[in-house]
């Protein structure tokens, strides 16, 4: 008898993956040009203080960024180089932060994989999470959540389960996919880690089942080392890799609404967080780079690049051979959640996981027409809302009553926005309908 | 910085930066290509002037929309309702009909039933339905004629009005009642029409089985009837109505619950006016006739005017087969579904409230518990 592959409850769609193109590229370095754009707000929540002015010389991996508040993460140079000015940037996906412009000149330092640290083991969670505040990680999934504050289990709760996010359920994307293949154990020596600070009483490794290599190399290193962590094949489906969703697939539960996993005695963490936190402690590094899918239709050779932070995307893109007389729309991020550029020269940062150039074909503009009432949007919506209720609240003004019927439930995943026939752009409605609801209290 | 404005013209939109191939437009053009056969064999069958019916509604309606266009000053000609309502209210016409009714049909279908309430998606009650029972209650005497189908014709005759199996039935049965062992007896009795076709396979069918099934369930079945232009081939329709299951325009819901619902009333009580009692019924044949395969896979489904969930869409379904039974067995008319799905149109907001789906991580609300 055939196991039956677990999955998250209701909705959901199935886009085409597309992962295909890049999926089989393995992860080089980008090269890279004279500047660099660091911004100070990568990370949901405030945006870092900037330690640098202009004119000053900054080391590789030196500080400029100094966590401002609880929420929020430290920012180190990816580069040596001159601070040429430091201003306001507004990021693709709405937020403004300062950020540093760098000429960069001046010595590397040699890479180099020495374990620095290989006494964690002895370490307490307080010291290993500081040291994760201090190398300012970030998730990198693309929520972009402050790893220190998102895997620090409160007093009074306890982690039954840490979860490892392998799921990549965005279509084009497979940098996590090519982490879990080629950095294997830096990823199990990560989830040590993290399972270390959680003290989860189970661990286990969720990836969804179109990705059948990393399930294998995963299950097989697992299986060597002797970890007693559980790989779980998930059946495909958008958005598993959201965290309630995967919570549910993985656990059956649900998270309550507005409150965060560890209430069911979740943590979950992303498989390049898992890598991340791996360089953070046992190595010592800070996050300066992070592994980026590029590929879409205009795209000749898509690749998975590793990349430092700061990068403009045209050149990862003109790297790739973009033919960007075919590109329709340049997204940072994944299809379905990613933001599309207004600017080319917008740079790399931590929470970037993909740079996609689509094709118009790709994309699949549809006319706005009227609402039809069809219902699709509520049979796919993950979340039990009603995506055509709050649409029409939200366009009436009645932003109250949005909020009432769930509003703040929705997590942007955009299955009732793709699923719609009559093009309606719902996911837009409910992003102003939340900005506008906290605006008027 | 002005040409690097220029350089870069890439569009800019809110997430999902990509969008699934279903759209408004593509539904419209697959229900109407799910639609034609049937138009078209209602066209075989009744000859060129049916065509015209056709033709008519479908340019008044979209003369129609389009006038709604110049006043709202919105282009919605583009999303094929228009095409697609003028198309039903012409298959809802008897063949023969004056011309200029199915026109006032389609005006009165766009207009009326559709652009006062907010032009498509806000209207409440299916417009090609409404155009419909406009022309049924000012028309009725047009709307009760029907012609012969071509295969009853000889050649030299012209159209020849004939009733429909439906009103047939409605009308003989009381005269018949507690005489014959079923309804479809009546067929034979009364020399209704039936194919040399349909004899004959009965007749295979008798021999082979043994028993004695009534004729006329294949002319029902494949539309050697009289009846609306596009409602006489149960065939036509129902392959039709699956195509639309099959691409998931329409889901099954509904006319599962609609036509499974009628035939179990029809099974249960449909003996009782032809005095044969309970669980005597023919399900069957009133199934292949009439209105209801159209009623059910098209017209019912509309999306505009049915509930959205798969519960709600159930109970409208068990709505529209109770009240097609009623008015079919206990009303005044020999033809139901359309004055049901009407009705249960108008119930759609409430079924739509009543089952609204259950949020994620919030649980459901026992009943008195405050919000």
């Amino acid at each position: 008898m055939k196991h039956r592959l677990k999955t998250f409850g209701r909705g959901g769609i199935h886009p085409d993956d597309k992962k295909a193109p890049a999926a089989d590229c393995p992860v080089r370095n980008s090269y890279f040009g004279q500047t660099a754009v660091i911004p100070m707000g990568q990370h949901l929540g405030a945006p870092a203080e900037c330690l640098v002015k202009p004119g000053d010389t900054v080391r590789e991996g030196e500080r400029i960024g100094e966590a401002a508040g609880p929420i929020s993460a430290h920012v180190h140079c990816p580069f040596p180089g001159v601070v040429e000015k430091v201003e306001p940037l507004i990021l693709p996906n709405g937020s403004s932060s300062r950020a540093v412009f760098l000429r960069i000149e001046g010595p590397f330092e040699p890479v180099s994989d020495r374990r620095v640290n290989d006494g964690w083991a002895r370490m307490s969670s307080e010291e290993l999470l500081a040291m994760i505040r201090e190398a300012g990680l970030v998730g990198l999934g693309g929520a972009t959540f402050p790893v220190h504050v998102k895997i620090a289990v409160p007093k009074g709760k306890k982690a039954d389960f840490l979860i490892i996010n392998g799921v990549e359920c965005e279509p084009y994307l497979c940098a996590d996919y090519r982490v879990m293949l080629e950095y294997t154990e830096e990823v199990l020596e990560g989830i040590d880690i993290v399972a270390k600070i959680t003290d989860a009483a189970k661990v286990i490794i969720a990836v969804e089942n179109n990705k059948p290599k990393a399930i294998e190399k995963m299950k097989e290193a697992v299986a060597r080392s002797g970890r007693p962590y559980i790989v779980e094949s998930l059946k495909v489906r958008y958005p598993q890799g959201d965290e309630k969703q995967l919570i549910q697939a993985v656990t059956g539960a649900e998270v309550p609404s507005g409150a965060l996993p560890i209430e069911v005695g979740c943590v979950v963490c992303n498989v390049g967080t898992a890598k991340s936190v791996y360089d953070a402690v046992v190595l010592r590094r800070p996050l300066t780079e992070r592994i980026v899918t590029v590929s879409g239709g205009a795209v000749a050779h898509p690749a998975n690049l590793k990349t430092r932070i700061g990068v403009p995307v045209k050149d990862l893109l003109s790297e790739c051979g973009t033919d960007f007389s075919k590109v329709k729309k340049i997204v940072i991020g994944g299809p379905m959640m990613g933001f599309a550029l207004a600017d080319w020269n917008t740079p790399v940062t931590k929470g970037t996981g993909g740079i996609l150039a689509l094709t118009a074909k790709e994309i699949r503009t549809k006319a706005e027409t009227a609402c039809l009432h069809c219902g699709r949007c509520v049979r796919v919506c993950p979340m039990g809302l009603a995506p055509v209720t709050l649409y029409k609240l939200i366009q009436a003004g009645e932003y109250a009553k949005a909020a009432e019927a769930g509003l703040s439930d929705c997590k942007e995943c955009g299955c009732c926005s793709y699923t719609c026939p009559a093009g309606l752009y719902l996911v837009q409605a409910f992003k102003k309908g939340k900005i506008l609801r906290r605006k008027m209290g | 910085m002005k040409d690097k404005k220029s350089e870069f013209r890439f569009s800019v939109v809110s997430s999902p930066q990509i969008r699934g191939n279903l759209s408004t437009g593509k539904i419209m053009l697959y229900v109407i290509l799910a639609l034609l056969p049937a138009a078209l064999w209602g066209v075989f069958q009744f000859g060129f002037y049916s065509l015209a019916v056709l033709v008519v509604s479908i340019v008044s309606a979209a003369v129609a929309e389009g006038l709604v266009c110049l006043i709202r000053k919105k282009n919605t000609l583009g999303d094929g309702s228009a095409v697609l309502t003028g198309l039903l209210v012409g298959m809802n016409m008897p063949p023969s009909i004056p011309l200029y009714i199915p026109v006032a049909a389609s005006f009165v279908a766009i207009i009326v039933f559709k652009a006062v309430f907010g032009g498509l998606g806000c209207n409440i009650v299916n417009p090609a339905l409404g155009g419909r029972l406009f022309a049924f209650f000012s028309w009725s005497s047009a709307m009760f004629t029907f012609q012969s189908p071509r295969v009853f014709l000889s050649s030299t005759a012209d159209a020849v009005t004939s009733a429909t199996p439906l009103s047939f039935l409605k009308s003989s049965v009381s005269e018949y009642a507690g005489s014959i062992a079923s309804e479809a007896d009546l067929i034979a009795l009364k020399h209704y029409p039936v194919t040399r076709w349909d004899l004959a396979v009965t007749d295979r069918i008798n021999a082979w089985t043994g028993e004695n099934f009534c004729s006329g369930y294949f002319d029902a079945f494949f539309g050697f009837k009289s009846g609306c232009i596009g409602e006489i081939s149960a065939f036509l329709l129902l392959s039709g109505g699956l195509f639309l299951l099959a691409k998931r325009i329409i889901r099954w819901e509904i006319p599962t619950a609609f036509i499974g619902t009628f035939a179990l009333l029809v099974w249960v009580f449909g003996g009782l006016r032809a005095g044969t009692g309970f669980f005597s019924g023919d399900p069957l044949y009133q199934v292949l006739t009439g209105g209801l395969m159209l009623g059910a896979f098209f017209m019912a489904t509309d999306m505009v005017t049915s509930p959205f969930r798969s519960g709600a869409m159930l109970l409208f379904g068990v709505g529209c087969g109770l009240l097609t039974f009623l008015i079919r067995f206990y009303g005044s008319f020999p033809e139901g579904v359309s004055l049901a799905i009407v009705f249960m149109n108008l119930t759609v907001p409430m079924l739509d409230r009543l089952f609204i789906p259950r949020r994620f991580g919030v649980k459901r609300k026992k009943k008195g518990e405050k919000a």
